[in-house]
Formats: structure tokens, sequence, C-alpha cells
């Protein structure tokens, strides 16, 4: 028996729970069902000890064998309980020592003779400004570069939506009565609109402000530090706090799952298409056609923008859908 | 540059593509995009090996307008080519063998979700197997843990969630270290991409410097990856994951996702870190001793389980033990065994899963191995297949298991040190892997005892849509496609072999 154990049979909690239900705890070891008026009921006194008896008596029919096999095996998983302890303890002290060891090893941090400070940060650094037109390095970097890599990594945000949907989202189907159920259960509009009035005047004037400063870091991404994916988390954080202040029936009238659909969709279609096209004319040697524009300018460093809207796009339908699948298991 | 050096990038983009577009389309529409999106992948894949085996060589391609160590950047040859067939056929036969039990154990409405996962499935193993970068490589990990979780847990049934989320913490494990592995990597070369990292490592190596981290980098890397594939200590993800999906993400799973992440160690091995680097650095020793314990253990534990489909999830435990042991060896022809291993085992134990299947609907859908008995008899066509995929688990000759224990028992011979424990492990391990696969096989063909008629048979059991029904074609075909596959591996297998051995040529 575990420490954790006693202490949860000896709680106030526990001794009034089962005062109420005059029983004792039926969730030790594997769920016992105790026959009422077989025992001694009293939870109050002595809650450890007639279970003992109790396991004894289902493990074996005689009492003292019984009683003294399970003391016996309780001692076992005790002790290796405290093996697994320590040994999960020493195997993280060790990964933690191995690593801090090989850290001592790395070339020291900012030296200017660093295996990394080579021609490949040189290039990024001196010639890509005049390469993909992006005043923002790193955004050339991870869309222009290295775009694949960002390709990837929003297919793992998609993918990442639809492993929530897989697990969040409840149909309801015809005469389904158990998924109807956890559905009503799930769904807590019915409390909606909460008519919080501090919440909703603080929305009313943070919400556009959010939303413009979230665009404004999209559309930015190639200028300034900023980017689809940050900017597409403070969009999503801004209709996240619309939602709360005003409730799902709001929030429908302009996104609904379909809008949800149909945007994902469409921005990593678009990004998609694009970023083959893109690939495609690059490994073949052919000129890709798609102007550069001037640096500094909104409408430059070709297809980095609408790239950036796209990630943004993606970036702020996953969040909201997270925060919707949680709270009510649909959109 | 001829069209057909496009079509890695085309078939990566394509499986992509169709994943993305099933979130909006039903599930059975989803369902033939994804199909037709395996077979053109695959037909690919297909020309891509022609194209290699004709040119001899290997070839890289720009993602992009930026050449190599700027932009990232795939690589097709032989052994990419092949493997990626490989892989796409074997994914194609998993899909078609266990689409009625994907319609049955998936929700209606989220059965589009599933063939999203397996389209991006798809293309991350593809990414895995052509990158030549290897922060690519990492982000489709990524997509491959992701998605390997999401086809565990769509069969929301029994153990199916406690599976999964053992699975992710694992699988979230090995990602963790392989990260680790690539930032220090990145520190002490400064390159992403493989080629170029592949100079800097040699010149660091000639010059003697970071010696402890270029040896954390290999064990950390290597264990992030065994961990991920299922390696023997590490393993207890493996009965609970294969157990309890719905059977074509079993088949993908066991078949193909752990095989993925041995193909990235063995890239990584040759094309960055360096094959004698490695060897030096006894590395390949501590994953051959691990090899050889998950050849014996794997078998001990399958021969005590009792639910047929845990029991051939050991069964991959000692299959992917053999592989290791392969990569352990440190030899030329020891990577071959292992590279040869990995279709067998990909091509067999799919054809387990899939046919097991369908025994299962014969016989009242039920866990425990003895109510199987009879089972060969009313299903003829499963039966033949669990027969033949445990024939060649065990090794029998003509199958493709035969091929890959006697490569690796050649194999074994070169290497003077580790030719006892190799060919001892091998043949303890086919006497025990024999123990459960025959035991199965024997009871597929015992007719039960009268008394076990009436309780584990009872006719209203068994649903009469399964097994025998309209349906039971897709199922057949899987099979007999799969039965197929083997023979062709074991009765075809020199030119394969020979295609293996100069794709690892071509990767030094």
């Amino acid at each position: 028996m575990s420490r954790l154990r006693d202490d949860y049979e000896n709680s106030w909690w526990r001794r009034f729970q089962g005062w109420v239900d005059g029983e004792t705890d039926l969730l030790a070891e594997g769920m016992e069902i105790r026959v009422p008026g077989s025992g001694k009921e009293d939870p109050l006194g002595e809650g450890k000890k007639p279970d003992v008896q109790e396991q004894g008596r289902h493990s074996k029919p005689a009492a003292g064998p019984g009683r003294s096999r399970t003391v016996y095996n309780g001692r076992g998983i005790r002790y290796f309980r405290r093996f697994y302890q320590v040994m999960s303890v020493f195997l993280c002290l060790s990964i933690i020592f191995v690593l801090l060891w090989t850290v001592a090893y790395l070339p020291a941090f900012g030296n200017a003779g660093n295996p990394d400070n080579n021609e490949v940060s040189a290039r990024y650094i001196e010639r890509g400004l005049q390469e993909t037109g992006a005043v923002n390095i790193v955004t050339g970097m991870i869309l222009d570069y290295r775009a694949f890599d960002t390709f990837g990594e929003s297919c793992v945000l998609f993918i990442a939506s639809c492993c929530v949907l897989v697990l969040l989202r409840i149909d309801a189907a015809e005469g389904d009565e158990q998924a109807r159920k956890r559905l009503a259960e799930a769904n807590d509009r019915i409390f909606e609109p909460k008519n919080d009035i501090i919440l909703q005047k603080c929305a009313c004037i943070l919400v556009p402000l959010i939303l413009v400063f979230g665009i404004y870091i999209v559309l930015n991404g190639h200028l300034s530090p900023g980017g689809g994916f940050s900017g597409g988390a403070v969009l999503g954080s801004g209709l996240i706090l619309y939602l709360n202040a005003f409730g799902f029936g709001k929030t429908e009238r302009f996104f609904t799952e379909k809008v949800y659909r149909r945007m994902t969709l469409g921005a990593l279609t678009f990004y998609c298409l694009a970023k083959s096209y893109s690939f495609f004319t690059g490994a073949n040697h052919l000129e890709s056609g798609i102007p550069l524009g001037t640096p500094g300018a909104i409408l430059s460093s070709g297809l980095i923008l609408p790239l950036n809207i796209c990630v943004g796009l993606v970036v702020a339908c996953t969040m909201y859908a997270f925060y919707a699948l949680f709270r009510k298991g649909g959109m | 540059m001829s069209m057909v050096q496009n079509f890695p990038f085309f078939s990566i983009i394509i499986a992509m593509f169709s994943g993305i577009v099933s979130s909006v389309l039903d599930g059975k529409r989803a369902r033939d995009l994804s199909l037709c999106g395996i077979l053109v992948t695959t037909g690919m894949s297909a020309a891509v090996l022609h194209f290699c085996i004709r040119s001899g060589q290997s070839y890289t391609y720009m993602m992009g307008h930026f050449p190599a160590p700027w932009g990232n950047e795939i690589r097709a040859g032989v052994l990419e080519g092949l493997t990626a067939m490989m892989f796409g056929l074997v994914m194609f036969f998993a899909v078609v063998g266990g689409m009625d039990h994907t319609a049955a154990d998936v929700e209606k409405g989220k059965q589009n979700l599933f063939y999203i996962m397996v389209d991006l499935m798809l293309s991350s193993l593809l990414a895995l197997i052509y990158t030549n970068d290897l922060f690519t490589a990492y982000v489709f990990v990524e997509i491959n843990t992701i998605a390997g979780c999401g086809l565990i847990m769509i069969r929301q049934k029994g153990r199916s969630l406690s599976a999964a989320i053992r699975y992710m913490i694992m699988s979230q494990l090995g990602s963790g270290l392989f990260l680790i592995g690539l930032s220090l990597l990145y520190d002490v070369t400064g390159h992403l991409l493989m080629s170029p990292a592949k100079e800097a490592v040699a010149a660091i190596e000639a010059a003697g410097l970071y010696g402890v981290p270029m040896l954390v980098i290999m064990a950390v890397v290597s264990v992030g990856l065994a961990i991920k594939s299922g390696l023997y200590p590490f393993h207890y993800w493996i009965p609970d994951t294969y157990g309890y999906a719905t059977p074509t993400a079993s088949a993908i799973l066991s078949g193909l996702v752990s095989k993925g992440y041995i193909f990235l160690l063995v890239k990584i091995f040759y094309r960055v870190l360096g094959r004698e680097n490695v060897i030096a650095s006894e590395i390949v020793n501590v994953l051959f001793v691990f090899g050889l314990m998950g050849m014996l253990m794997g078998s001990v534990h399958a021969i005590l389980e009792k639910d047929t489909r845990r029991m051939i999830a050991y069964s991959s435990v000692a299959q992917i033990g053999y592989i290791y042991m392969g990569i352990g060896l440190g030899t030329q022809a020891g990577m071959v065994a292992a590279v040869f291993h990995m279709f067998t085992h990909s091509a067999t134990k799919a054809l387990l899963f899939i046919s097991a299947v369908g025994l299962y609907e014969v016989s009242g859908d039920r866990k425990d191995f003895r109510s199987l008995q009879g089972a060969g008899y009313k299903n003829p066509l499963a039966g033949i297949g669990f027969a033949v995929g445990a024939l060649s688990m065990v090794g029998f000759p003509m199958l493709s298991g035969f091929i890959s224990k006697l490569l690796f028992a050649t194999s074994a011979l070169q290497s003077p040190h580790k030719m006892l424990p190799t060919v001892i492990a091998l043949a303890v391990s086919t006497v025990l892997n024999a123990v459960y696969f025959l035991r199965l096989v024997i009871t597929l063909y015992t007719i039960p005892a009268k008394a076990d008629v009436a309780g584990a048979m009872a006719p209203e059991k068994i649903p009469e849509a399964w097994g025998r029904g309209r349906g039971a074609w897709k199922l057949h075909l899987a099979v007999a496609c799969f039965i197929l596959l083997n023979l062709v591996l074991g009765l075809y297998s020199q030119p394969i072999v020979g295609w293996i051995g100069s794709g690892l040529a071509m990767f030094d």
C-alpha cells in the first residue's frame, strides 16, 4: 500500500464521504465491491484496517495467510516504486549531467570564429535583402530560402488541428443518444450570453485594437519583426477574447466551421500551389517571373507577403478552433 | 533536367495536397483521393528508381531558387526510389485491406480526418526518405508523429486513447533527443544540409576537435530515432499501439512508420556523421547489443502473450531488433541485410495484421488467439496469408524472411568479433519465432472441439457482411498482393539486394 492511498483514506473528505455513504473505499485495490453489512462499518476510526482484511479475504478464503500475502505484496510494490523513483531521478540527473558536460565542450557563445558563422549566414545577411526583397532577414530565410521547412511547419499546425478535431469534435448522429448527451454536456452555450458588462466594454475597446495589430504584424512581416505565425497568434487571441465577451451566438455570424474549413483550405492550397510553382521553377532553373518590388515597400518581396497572410490565417483559425473545440466540442 | 527528376518533389507535394483537400471532402471521396494519391506517388517512385538505375547515380533537387548550403534540398537515388516504392505499395494495400474496418471503427463524420492522417503520413514518410536537409527531416518527423497519434486514437474505443498517449510521450521523447542532437550538430558544423554538414564533420574529425560533442550527437540522434522506431528497451509503446489501433493504422504504423525512422538513421549515419566515425565511436556496438536483446526478448514476450494482435506487435519488437543488429554489425553487408529486412518486415507485418483481421471477422472478433481455432477454413485466403506471413517471419525458403536471415548470417561471417553472438541469436530467435508463429498457424487449422463451437463461434456473433460478403474482395485483394510482394522479395531478391547495395554506395 502506498503512502498516497493511506493519506487519501485518512483524509477528512474521505471520512466524510464514507460517513455519508456508509461504506468503505470502493476505489482502493481494483474496485472491490463490499457486501453491505459484512464487515465492520467504522470509516471514522479505522479506515485502513478493515480494508486490509477485506483484501485478504478477497485473495484467499482463509483470513490469516491472505492477510500476510497482501502485506507482502504491498511491500514489494512499495520497494518497486521507491526503486523506480530513485532510478528515474538518477536517469534524469545523468542525462542533465551529460548534456551540461557536452555544452562545456561546445564553441563559446558569440565568438566570431564559431563554426556557425560561415558562408551560410554571411549570404543570408549580406545578400538576403537583394535576393528575397524582404527587409526582415528572418522572414526572408523562413519563407524564401527555407520555404519548404515552413510549409512543413504549417502542415504540422494543420494536422494538429485535425487531431484535435478527432479528439474533441462531437458529431451528434441521428438517433445516437449517447453522442447527443455528450454534446449537450460539452456545450456550455446555454449559459450565454453572460452579459459581463466590464468584460464586454473592455472587449469593445480591445478587440479592434488587437485585430488591427494582428493584421499589422502579418502584413509587415517582411518589413519589421513579425510575420504569419506571430500575427496569426495575435489575431486568434483577439477572436477568442471576442468569443468570451459576446458568446458563440455573435461569433457564429461570421465564423462557423464552414468558414474555418474554407479559410484553412484556401490558405494552405494557395501556399502549396504558390510554393510548388516557386520550387519547380527554381529547381529547373526557370525564371519565376514574380517581381520582388522595392525593398521596404508594403507590396514587395515577391511571394513572401501572400505567404505570410496564408500562414497568419491558418494560425488564427487553428487557435480559435482549438479554443472552440475545448469549450463545446464543435465550432 | 528531365521530367522524372521532378518526381520526388511532386510525390511529396501531391500527398500533402491531397491531405489538405481532404479536409473539405466527405469520407468516401477522401478515401478515393487518398488511394489515388498513394498510387500516383508509388508510380512516380518507381519511375525515379528506374531513372536512377539507368543513369547509375543519384541527384539532388533544389527546393527553390537557392543552391545547397542556403536553400532546402531533396535528393533521390536508387535506395530512396526503392524504399519510396515499397512504402507506397505497402501503404496502398494496407489502406485497401482495412478499408471496411476503417469505415466501421471510425465515426462517420471523422473518416475524412482519418484519410488526412494517411495522406500526411505518406508525405512525411516520402520526405523522410528523400530529404537532404536535417531540419526538413525534423519537421517531417513531427508531422509523422502527430499523424501517428491521430491514426491510433481515431478509433475511440477501448484502450486506443491510452495507447495514443503512451505513443505520444515516447515519440516526443525521441523527437526531443533528435532535436537536441541536431542543435548540437548545427553548433559544431554550422550546416543543416546533409552534404555540407558531412564535409564539416569530416574536417572536425580530421582536426580532432569537439570529440565529446560529436559522441553525444551520435548517441542522442541514434537513441532518439531508436526510441521512435521501438528498439528493445524502449519498446513499451509498441504492443498497445499496434494492438488497439484500427487494422489499417496498425499495418501502417508497424510496417512503415518505424521503418521511416530507421531509414532516416541510416541516411544520417552515411550522409552526415560518416560511417567510419560512427563505427569508430562504438555507438554501433550499443545498437548491436540492444538489437540482440530485442530479438530474444521480443519473441519471449510474444510467446507469453495471449492476444493475437499484441503477439504480432511483440514480434515487431523482435524484427526491429534484427534490423538494428544488422546496422550494429557495422559492415556494408550488414547494412544491406538491415535494409532488406526493413522491406521484408514492412511487407510481412502488414500482411499479418491485415490477414489477422480477416480471421477475426470469421471467429467472433475476440482477442484470445484460441478463439481463432478453425478460422483458416472459414476464410481460406486470410488463413493462407497469415500462414505465409508467419512462415516468412520464421524464415521459410522462397519467402522474403529467409533471404533476410540468410543475408544477416552471411554478413555476420565478415565481422569476426560479432559473428558468434549474431549467429547464436539468429538461431535462438528463429526457434522462438517458430514457437509462437507456428502455434498460431496450427491453431488456425485446428478444428475446434464440439463444446467450443457452441460457445466461441455462435453464428450470431459473426456479422455476415464481413469475411464473405461483397466487401471481402478488398481484404482478399490486399492479402493476395501482400503474398505476391513477399514472394517477389523472396524469389527475386538478387536484383533488389543489388539495388540496395548500389543505393548505399551512392550515399557516400
